[in-house]
């Protein structure tokens, strides 16, 4: 359950952001997992609330984008959307695909009151 | 460059807001939620660079057989290079006093329950320890095959062991912590006469989701292979000395 502290960082940064914009609360955070990130959007949408309690951030809703990974195959040149860590291209079966997207973990967006 | 609006600050810093349907604001950011760790992990790069000092992490699930590893391999390297150990655990100093039994300073972490080191931890760790220049550092996470493989401590490398009483495919069931290791040690290959565990099978599984992945097969029980990973901690050291 490394999503709590996951979810820790995040209302950190939400609430540190919202301080610095001059705002009260923080009703919104938006959240981009990559697929590759190793968190899992529910165990996220679990602790996200809890961790909240007592912050600036009590109540906010946690809207989760998941960022589908994507790679590029390294010999057929084919676009592959990743749908695990298993890097075999599923056209032309060679190896490994080059991985370009999906292993962030970022804050995309707030929306806070004053 | 920032990337959203081309304004020249470094993109993951910095915000822009502007005013949202409803009452409030919407600030547009572009940071990465462990940002804070990663800074951490920055100044633990740069306390081991300005000593000349390695260190590498350690993660399996609980009971892979790191502690063993260590006090069965540390003898071998004591008279190379000064050593340190930063032991993390749930609860308990049992691990550290194993390692103090090989006479290797170091300094335990419990995490009342957290299932990971992160580089805050680790950094105060570092002090505790006041390494010597040039030493080479284990850290050996919490067990937990999962949640350590996130957190950047600022290592020089990350090993992930396995046991072949845990079963060929966890490569495949648990890939992150394979993902982000330079080698796998397939540990307790003593035990392999006992066991349904297919060397083979269990590589093929790793290497599929990390290509680059060493692999070192060894046994703490017989010394078995130890000597593979001797040598490979020993290429690590020099690599990122010279
Ligand atoms: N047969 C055998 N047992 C081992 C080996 N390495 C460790 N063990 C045993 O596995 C158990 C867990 O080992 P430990 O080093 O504490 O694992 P850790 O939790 O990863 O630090 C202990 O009972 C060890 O004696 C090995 O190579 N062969
Ligand atoms: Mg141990
Ligand atoms: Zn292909």
């Amino acid at each position: 359950m490394h999503e709590l502290s996951i979810a820790q960082s995040l209302v950190e940064i939400a609430c540190d952001q919202a301080e610095q914009a001059g705002a009260k609360r923080v009703t919104r955070v938006s959240v981009l997992v990559g697929l590759l990130s190793g968190v899992v959007p529910d165990s996220l949408s679990f602790c996200f609330p809890i961790v909240c309690q007592g912050t600036a951030a009590e109540g906010a809703e946690l809207a989760i984008q998941v960022d589908p990974a994507k790679g590029t195959c390294p010999k057929c040149g084919v676009s592959v959307e990743l749908n695990d860590f298993v890097l075999i291209c599923p056209s032309c079966g060679a190896f490994p695909i080059e991985v370009r997207s999906g292993r962030d973990l970022k804050v995309t967006a707030l929306e806070v009151e004053e | 460059m920032c990337d959203t609006c081309g304004c020249g600050m470094p993109s993951h810093e910095h915000a822009h807001e502007y005013e949202s349907d409803h009452d409030g604001h919407v600030i547009e950011l572009e940071m990465n939620v462990l940002a804070k760790n990663d800074v951490y992990a920055a100044a633990n790069r740069e306390h081991l660079a300005s000593r000349g000092a390695v260190a590498i992490n350690m993660i399996s699930s609980p009971g892979a057989g790191k502690t063993t590893l260590l006090q069965q391999s540390l003898n071998q390297l004591k008279d190379w290079r000064p050593l340190a150990v930063v032991e993390g655990d749930l609860q308990t100093d049992n691990d550290a006093r194993r390692i103090q039994g090989v006479g290797v300073p170091v300094h335990q972490i419990n995490t009342n329950n957290g299932c990971h080191l992160d580089a805050h931890m680790v950094g105060h760790a570092y002090e505790h320890l006041s390494l010597a220049t040039g030493s080479l550092v284990f850290i050996e996470n919490v067990g937990n095959l999962v949640c350590p493989a996130g957190f950047d401590l600022g290592e020089n490398a990350t090993v992930v062991l396995l046991s072949v009483t845990e079963g060929d495919d966890k490569p495949a069931k648990y890939p992150v912590a394979f993902v982000n290791a330079q080698v796998m040690v397939i540990t307790k290959t003593d035990l392999l006469p006992y066991v349904d565990f297919s060397m083979d099978r269990c590589k093929e599984f790793a290497r599929a989701v990390n290509p680059d992945l060493e692999i070192i097969e060894c046994s703490s029980r017989t010394g078995d292979g130890m000597d593979g990973w001797v040598a490979w901690v020993k290429r690590l050291a020099n690599q990122v000395a010279s």
